[in-house]
């Protein structure tokens, strides 16, 4: 079983009326269990829209979709998969402990399992000093790491994630990367992200899925194989040849469009 | 808007107010309550065809138009008057903060008392006669939400613009023209919104404390006193149409002075 | 900070005064007129019409009726405290009514649509005309005269508490609307743990404006009702007997702004006590 299987969606905004727009069209995709995929392409290519698809906040005009085998409705309900946003929407009248614990709040679960819960991710995204904190005391750095220790707090299958570094400055965002891959590492996610930055959709990824734009479709998949990253790897010949393939890709689908 | 969206903007609210005044209708008539303690809707319309441009005599003191256009003077005078007054003082504390920061606390305290605390006052200083006195009333109530807000607008710039103008080697003058002023214009436009049905109400209040009798407030009184209720509420809904065209109108500046922009919310 | 405030307060007092009594002063000089016309003054400098703030000041401690031994602080006081209480169940009945509207309009799109406007309107009512009808249905009913005031004071808080809630509770961004949707959370629970804390910084500022208002509205509907004990009373009476004591008039409207801003710093205490965590900015 795949852990997203999506089957000839289509999803156009506003159907019927003046200002209808087609997000988009004939998408056919597979994410296997544990993968780690990227979408990426120029504005307006849909790549959020697939994602909300993915993450039933919207429903598809046609087609079908498929989460873990069941509809995404259904694994919306079950809460098998977690989100996470460029803004890291926390929220400011709760401190960091608390906001990493409202969805198991939500789940109904105990006081003490909370707390053990949260410890053990404040210690993931290495903010252990930081539970009693408020958000606005910390560093967009690592308000993005609560939201991600809160997508993961009640271990999803899936984890679902719009540019979450899109906020921050270049070298945060590179250590961000490496902790998100250390995260994935050890606890196996599938995770499908998107992004507008191609090294770090090389980096991070196994597959790059390219989609163009007006209607989004998707335009090519790139396989990535650059084992585990180790500290050179930015640097090696394999990554700048993805990354060329990648620009590659995009500038068609520019000139396309 | 399109007239789509303009329809379906207007239905809803029209809807509940139909549904509102059937219901009240209804009410009365099932269970018989009794015209001086709450009238129909359709004898309180009656009652407005009757008193609008009734004869004037021994009879009857003033139709409703007389008093809805005496009771208007008044409201619209101290609004215009409190109007250019609070934006004037607003001005000329943006200068001087030492002034503005003595004096908003004083305006906020103001503002917290009772305006019907103030007619009496009002009387003993300008009389009960002419319309002194009830504008007076108007133009304080008025007076204070304005000066907050315009001096909010003209001092709540963003430095980056301030920095912009200071990096041009603006004069102050310069600066007021170009950047606070125009700032200020949508805080002005939301303070003279609220103030329009305010200078109506401020009106009538102070005409509850004395003076001449051909106006709306009086004429309230009279006909509740003599439990005329439907006439008494045919003048509460003139009053009220009186604010509401004022507040029309303000709306209508504040559309055409901040065209596309979002109105601000007040103080 | 708090310290500064006071500071600009008093100074800004004492420069009330000064105006007053400058004026006064000027008049006196003039024969009431402009300085070098012979325009008359807009208001009178007279002790009757404008009195001495030595003689306000004094008006205080003097006894409220001649050869009384109660003073007027202590009758404003209780005066004030009468006033205060209908006011407070004014407060309370408006908060619970604003709240429920808001949540009605924030439940359904359509309400909102057809309420809003409606509680937008309800305010250029004259308050004053109504609230003798007021007061007659309170007789009938069988409630209370001091009843009828408190929900006088009711229809001017309801207002700004809820226009304010519905915006605070339509306040949060999408994105945290949808990371609950993300949840699975229902329309309850989203309220409790996201609209509900989000309005916290537009519901207090509404609250301290309530606060305010339902005295104003206390006291127009003892004014207008004929209640008596409360401060609406006694300003009307010391203005039926002016001639004999101008000053009375001015402490008791004093006494009023006073019961305004008590009001105010009330909500403002329990604000203080419950956020914690970023506050609103002062108004």
């Amino acid at each position: 079983m795949n852990a997203v299987q999506v089957r000839q969606c289509d999803m156009t905004f506003n159907a019927g009326a003046a200002n209808q727009v087609q997000a988009l069209k004939g998408i056919d995709l597979t994410v296997e269990g544990g993968e780690f995929v990227s979408l990426i392409g120029p504005s307006g290519c849909g790549k959020s829209t697939l994602l909300r698809l993915i993450g039933d906040l919207i429903t598809p005009t046609a087609g079908n979709l498929e989460v873990f085998g069941k509809s995404a409705a259904q694994a919306r309900i079950d809460r098998d998969y977690g989100m996470a946003f460029q803004q890291a929407g926390l929220f400011d009248w709760r401190k960091v402990a608390a906001n990493i614990a409202l969805p198991l709040e939500l789940m109904g679960w105990s006081r003490s399992d909370r707390s053990a819960r949260t410890a053990e991710m404040l210690q993931l995204v290495k903010l252990d000093e930081f539970g009693d904190h408020y958000p606005w005391e910390l560093s967009g750095g690592m308000q993005q790491r609560v939201a991600i220790a809160r997508a993961l707090s009640f271990s999803p299958r899936l984890l679902l994630m719009d540019e979450p570094f899109g906020a921050l400055d270049e070298m945060t965002r590179e250590h961000m990367q490496s902790e998100l891959l250390r995260i994935y590492e050890d606890l196996g996610t599938t995770i499908v992200f998107v992004t507008h930055s191609i090294s770090e959709a090389v980096y991070l990824s196994s597959r790059v899925i390219v989609l163009s734009p007006r209607p989004g479709r998707i335009h090519s998949i790139i396989d990535v194989d650059l084992g585990h990253r180790s500290e050179g790897v930015r640097e090696s010949a394999e990554f700048f040849k993805r990354t060329t393939e990648i620009r590659a890709a995009l500038r068609a689908v520019e000139e396309a469009g | 808007m399109t007239s789509q969206s303009r329809l379906d903007a207007w239905w809803p609210p029209i809807a509940f107010g139909l549904v509102f005044l059937a219901g009240w209708e209804a009410i009365v008539r099932v269970f018989d309550i009794q015209e001086f303690l709450l009238p129909r809707p359709t004898s309180i319309v009656a009652a407005l065809r009757t008193e609008w441009a009734g004869e004037v005599g021994p009879g009857r003191i003033t139709n409703l138009r007389e008093a809805g256009w005496e009771t208007g003077k008044v409201a619209v005078l101290g609004l215009v008057l409190g109007v250019v007054l609070g934006a004037l003082l607003a001005f000329i504390t943006t200068r001087f903060r030492l002034l503005r920061e003595s004096f908003t606390p004083l305006a906020v305290i103001a503002n917290a008392t009772p305006i019907v605390a103030l007619a009496p006052i009002f009387n003993a200083w300008f009389g009960i006669t002419g319309i002194a006195s009830n504008v007076g009333v108007v133009v304080v109530v008025v007076f204070f939400p304005v000066f907050i807000n315009v001096a909010r607008g003209l001092v709540e710039v963003e430095p980056n613009q301030l920095e912009l103008m200071r990096s041009y080697a603006a004069t102050p003058g310069t600066i007021l023209r170009q950047v606070r002023i125009p700032n200020a214009l949508p805080f002005f436009t939301t303070a003279l919104r609220l103030a329009a049905p305010l200078s109506v109400i401020a009106a009538i209040v102070a005409e509850y404390f004395g003076g001449p009798t051909n106006r709306l407030g009086p004429v309230i009184t009279q006909n509740a006193s003599f439990s005329r209720y439907d006439n008494a509420w045919a003048a509460i809904v003139v009053a009220s149409g009186l604010g509401l065209a004022l507040f029309a109108i303000a709306l209508a500046i504040e559309r055409a002075v901040n065209p596309g922009r979002a109105p601000i919310e007040a103080s | 900070m708090g310290a500064r405030r006071l500071l600009t307060a008093a100074a800004s007092l004492v420069a009330l005064v000064a105006g007053w009594e400058g004026y006064k002063w000027l008049g006196g000089r003039t024969d009431d007129k402009w300085p070098l016309t012979n325009v008359g003054l807009p208001i009178s400098t007279d002790d009757l019409t404008m009195p001495p703030s030595a003689d306000i000041l004094g008006a205080f401690l003097d006894p409220v009726q001649r050869g009384g031994s109660e003073s007027l602080a202590v009758f404003l006081l209780k005066a004030a405290w009468f006033t205060l209480r209908e006011a407070s169940v004014g407060f309370v009945l408006g908060t619970i009514i604003g709240l429920l509207l808001a949540a009605l309009m924030l439940r359904s799109k359509i309400a909102e649509r057809g309420v809003l406007p409606w509680v937008n309107i309800s305010q250029t009512v004259p308050l004053i005309a109504l609230a003798p009808i007021v007061v007659t249905w309170g007789r009938t009913n069988g409630w209370g005269d001091t009843f009828s005031v408190a929900l006088i004071a009711t229809y001017l808080t309801f207002f700004p508490v809820a226009v304010n809630a519905l915006k605070g509770l339509q306040s949060p961004a999408a994105a945290d609307i949808e990371l609950m949707r993300s949840y699975a959370a229902g329309w309850r629970e989203t309220l409790f743990k996201v609209r509900l804390p989000a309005a916290r910084p537009y519901l207090f500022p509404a609250f301290k404006l309530a606060a305010t208002l339902s005295v104003v509205g206390a006291i127009v509907g003892e004014i207008s009702a004929g209640v008596r004990g409360g401060l609406g009373r006694a300003i009307l009476d010391f203005a039926g007997r002016y001639s004999t004591g101008p000053a009375k008039v001015y402490a008791a409207v004093i006494a009023a702004g006073l019961l305004g801003l008590v009001a105010f710093g009330l909500v403002s205490a329990v604000e203080r006590l419950v956020v914690r965590g970023p506050r609103t900015a002062e108004l």
